[in-house]
């Protein structure tokens, strides 16, 4: 998994490349905890363009991030997954708490 | 009864590294029936639901064996996944959505659900001696699964 993140006009983009599974979960996790702390974005995007794979492991690690930030009233949302992710996220009702946007 | 076309049976160490390799060889085993794309992946997630389960609740991440049997048919694959771990206390409760015995580790509660959603049939049961043994069928051709679901 290769991970990057960027802030743009007040909304920090966090972009996965790879297979998001048990492997994975730590390192994803303790990326995205570390910049969804730093400061100078109101909102976050996660961009799935790149994540070939995930399960329902990623979908814990989305909704413990989606729970951090809701306590901060930062709002997060995905954008492109694969139609293997958006079985998964309609499925688990990701979406209702992670709108996807385009 | 239909005519098995291939099998395959292997063993793996229940380690998280293993996950994205079972579920490529018995991805890579189903094309060989020449199912859809999106067929590949359902089968692929499944399988990767099936062995977190054992890695993370059967073996609690201390690793151990995990047993994966597949057949292929004209028009289906059979795959069969199974440890000897702790097994499950109660297989209704834990096959419920969004139960999970570790919420505090950010599980999702959701892997047999996926499971069930992703392949046509799903059987879980307790194995005599210990461990889990999880079945599912994927059907290639949607009348098979249409009929499943309704039951004929």
């Amino acid at each position: 998994m290769k991970l990057a993140n960027k802030v743009y006009k007040g909304v920090l983009y966090i972009s996965l490349d790879g297979e998001l599974d048990e492997y994975s979960a730590e390192y994803t996790r303790t990326y995205m905890e570390q910049v969804m702390n730093g400061t100078g974005f109101t909102q976050i995007v996660i961009d799935l363009t790149n994540l070939s794979f995930m399960d329902s492991t990623g979908i814990g690690v989305l909704i413990g991030r989606y729970k951090k930030m809701k306590d901060k009233n930062i709002p997060v949302f995905v954008a492109n997954p694969s139609s293997q992710a958006d079985r998964i996220f309609k499925m688990t009702g990701l979406y209702q708490v992670m709108p996807k946007v385009s | 009864m239909e005519k098995v076309l291939n099998k395959f049976k292997m063993e793996v160490e229940a380690q998280s590294e293993n996950e994205s390799f079972v579920r490529g060889v018995v991805g890579a085993f189903a094309s060989q029936a020449d199912p859809t794309l999106d067929q590949i992946n359902d089968i692929k997630t499944a399988v990767s639901e099936a062995v977190t389960n054992c890695i993370v609740h059967a073996y609690k991440k201390k690793g151990g064996t995990i047993f994966v049997e597949c057949e292929l048919f004209a028009d289906q694959i059979t795959i069969k996944i199974a440890d000897n771990g702790v097994g499950i206390e109660d297989i209704s409760k834990a096959t419920e959505p969004f139960y999970t015995t570790a919420p505090e580790d950010e599980r999702s509660g959701m892997g047999f659900t996926v499971m069930q959603s992703f392949m046509d049939n799903l059987s879980v049961n307790n194995n005599f001696g210990g461990g889990v043994l999880v079945e599912m069928t994927k059907f290639f051709t949607k009348e098979k699964a249409a009929d499943l679901a309704s039951g004929e």
